[in-house]
């Protein structure tokens, strides 16, 4: 499909599917557009990879899954790093390269691409993983830790455009956006929401819930689950 | 692994008087005296501590649940007691008609403390309800729950589910004592201080954006995603009806001020819950299945009992809409719950 094309198929797209589809109707509501945001993201790939899944880089710094992100949710990150409201060093300078129209077209295209599976978390054990369950899905109210799933939706996959998905998300980026907040350098989360809850998790929660979320795999890859399987 | 029940009364410091804080709570060990104070978390949360005097009461958790001693038929019973509770809508259709789990207002798994913890109904009942006007025991108290907070028909009493739930409630209430003479820590929602000004609208819609509608939208309709609730409605046909315990403002000042925004108890200023509230209860909502079908006849009648407290049959004061003047019953449609105006024990003599 050629650049033209492109758009009259998204209006069309926009056009039929209103109210039909939230996740059609941020990709195409906005102005983003994915053909010109595969342009824009050339410098990501390094770290994010071409198809989007990212690297979990195990005593390093991970690179998330923007896959299957929500595009509001990758236009606001954006938007916070390039204004400083979040803060990252490796981030930082490619947020900064690009202008409002190229973020709402990176964020348009990596939002539709297939959801990839996360890595890390392998070591957690049974114990573990079932107290990463326990947080992700009833929380732990004594501690006033609040269910992760009342916020980021039944399966951990997200909601709308102000609660990113967390499922199939790399455990060495989870773990490291929950510490962030614990020791306030990541804030950018509105009304505090995330990091009220962040603050009151131990160690052993966080890399609990990091692993568990992990191992949720929300991916959208027959293909590769069914190689799996016949090996 | 033994069960046992602890009565502990902690004398305050200082305190010679034969009074104290008693604490029942439910241990998987016999290893003594809880190590802190129960529900210090809360209090560092802003949550008053326990009083000299109270009754204060730690459920039992699910994972307690499987360590306990008690007949597996009982613990898969209770289980489903606890699967109805978090998970209502399953009922959906059948039992319920809107979009609440009981846990949507009673946080924390019923066990919550100033979230109106159900254990409390367990060993407070059999006793008389200011609402119905008759003694109540627990079963009709859940039953009160479905057919005005979830807008919907109760299942039977001693149904599978019915008996399920109240096994739930009971089993939350493992080591607290029957007809307790103290007042119980945490129970109900208890309202916050009274406000400076009296509540407003105008203030309440604004403070409702600011702090709410990021998760119950714009309109309170609350939010699903992929054909599953994440955020329940405040109002609307998808919320409880009028005749819910939530419509009355002080309890709903109180739900606010101490559960709400989630996770963040206790945050709001009294001003700010008692306006939020104000503009939440004069909104519209499924009509009271107590309805006359005149909203002046009803409020005549329930008023001295239940919306005394509530904004039912008010005008509303920006655009003249009477509250409640309307026979919209939401989904559930024109069915009475067979549990509603059904008076009790009219053959006994009056004293
Ligand atoms: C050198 C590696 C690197 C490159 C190149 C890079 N990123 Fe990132 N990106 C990161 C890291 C690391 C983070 C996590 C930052 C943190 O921990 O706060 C991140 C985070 C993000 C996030 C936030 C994701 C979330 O789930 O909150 C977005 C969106 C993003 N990058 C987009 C981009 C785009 C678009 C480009 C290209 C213009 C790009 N990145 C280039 C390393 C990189
Ligand atoms: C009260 C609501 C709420 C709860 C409960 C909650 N979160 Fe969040 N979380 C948020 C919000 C809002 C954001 C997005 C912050 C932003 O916009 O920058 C977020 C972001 C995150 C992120 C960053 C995602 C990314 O791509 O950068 C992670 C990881 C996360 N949450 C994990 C969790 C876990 C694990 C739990 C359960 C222990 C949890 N959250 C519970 C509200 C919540
Ligand atoms: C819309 C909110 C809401 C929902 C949903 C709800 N309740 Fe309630 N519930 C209340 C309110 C309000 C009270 C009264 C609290 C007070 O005493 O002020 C209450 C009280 C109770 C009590 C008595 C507690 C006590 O201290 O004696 C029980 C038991 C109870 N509810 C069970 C349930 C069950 C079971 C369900 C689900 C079928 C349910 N509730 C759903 C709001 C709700
Ligand atoms: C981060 C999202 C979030 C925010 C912000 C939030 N709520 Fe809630 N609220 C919830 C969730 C989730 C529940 C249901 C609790 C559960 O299922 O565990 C709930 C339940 C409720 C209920 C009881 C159920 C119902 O639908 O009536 C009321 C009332 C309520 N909230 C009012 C408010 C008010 C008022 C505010 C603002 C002061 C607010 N909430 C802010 C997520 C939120």
């Amino acid at each position: 499909m050629n650049k033209k094309q492109w758009v009259k198929f998204s209006l069309l797209m926009g056009v039929s599917l209103v109210g039909a589809s939230s996740v059609a109707g941020t990709a195409f509501a906005e102005t983003g557009n994915a053909e010109r945001g595969q342009i824009a993201a050339a410098t990501c790939t390094a770290c994010h990879q071409a198809n989007g899944s990212g690297m979990n880089i195990p005593g390093g710094e991970s690179w998330p899954r923007l896959a299957g992100l929500n595009a509001d949710y990758i236009v606001k990150q954006l938007h916070d790093f390039k204004q400083g409201r979040r803060q990252n060093a490796t981030m930082m300078p490619f947020a900064s390269m690009l202008n409002d129209q190229q973020i709402v077209d990176v964020a348009a295209y990596y939002s539709q691409m297939p959801v990839t599976p996360a890595q890390g978390g392998d070591d957690a054990d049974a114990v573990l993983l079932q107290r990463g369950e326990q947080l992700a899905e009833r929380g732990d109210w004594d501690a006033y830790i609040v269910s992760c799933k009342s916020c980021h939706g039944p399966g951990g996959t997200g909601v709308g455009g102000q609660f990113p998905g967390i499922a199939s998300q790399h455990a060495g980026y989870i773990s490291a956006q929950l510490h962030a907040w614990q020791d306030d350098e990541r804030s950018n989360d509105p009304q505090h929401l995330m990091g009220a809850i962040a603050k009151r998790m131990s160690d052993e929660d966080i890399q609990a819930v990091s692993a568990w979320y992990a191992a949720q795999d929300v991916s959208d890859q027959t293909g590769s689950a069914e190689e799996e399987t016949t090996q | 692994m033994s069960l046992s029940r602890k009565h502990l009364v902690i004398a305050l410091a200082g305190c010679s008087l034969a009074t104290g804080i008693v604490v029942s709570a439910f241990a998987a060990n016999d290893s003594g005296a809880p190590s802190e104070a129960p529900y210090q978390g809360l209090v560092e949360l802003g949550f008053p501590a326990p009083q000299e005097g109270e009754l204060v009461h730690v459920p039992p958790t699910m994972a307690d649940l499987e360590d306990a001693d008690i007949h597996p038929e009982l613990k898969k019973v209770i289980r489903y007691g606890y699967d109805l509770f978090t998970n209502t809508q399953q009922l959906r259709g059948e039992y319920v008609n809107n979009d609440m789990n009981c846990s949507s207002c009673h946080l924390g798994e019923g066990r919550q403390p100033f979230s109106a913890p159900v254990w409390a109904a367990a060993v407070t009942l059999p006793d008389f309800r200011g609402k119905n006007q008759h003694v109540n025991n627990l079963e009709e108290r859940i039953a009160g729950c479905f057919a005005y907070s979830m807008n919907g028909t109760p299942p039977q009493y001693g149904s599978d589910e019915m008996l399920a739930l109240s096994a739930y409630h009971q089993w939350l209430a493992t080591g607290a004592p029957m007809y307790p003479s103290q007042p119980i820590y945490g129970r109900g929602f208890p309202a916050p201080d009274e406000p400076a000004e009296s509540p407003d609208y105008a203030r309440g819609e604004a403070a409702y954006q600011e702090n709410c509608a990021i998760c119950h939208q714009d309109d309170g309709a609350g939010h699903y995603e992929n054909g599953e609730y994440v955020f329940p409605a405040l109002w609307g046909d998808g919320s409880n009806n009028w005749g819910a315990g939530i419509v009355r403002v002080d309890t709903a000042a109180g739900f606010i001020y101490n559960n709400m925004p989630l996770g963040q108890p206790r945050s709001l200023s009294d001003q700010d819950a008692w306006d939020i509230a104000y503009y939440m209860s004069s909104q519209e909502r499924p009509q009271d299945p107590r309805y006359t079908g005149d909203v002046a006849e009803t409020l005549e009648r329930f008023g001295p009992t239940f919306h005394k407290r509530s904004l039912y049959g008010q005008t509303r004061e920006h655009d003249g809409h009477v509250l409640g003047d309307h026979a919209n019953f939401g989904e559930k449609g024109n069915v009475e719950p067979w549990n509603v105006g059904v008076p009790r024990f009219e053959s006994l003599s009056s004293e």
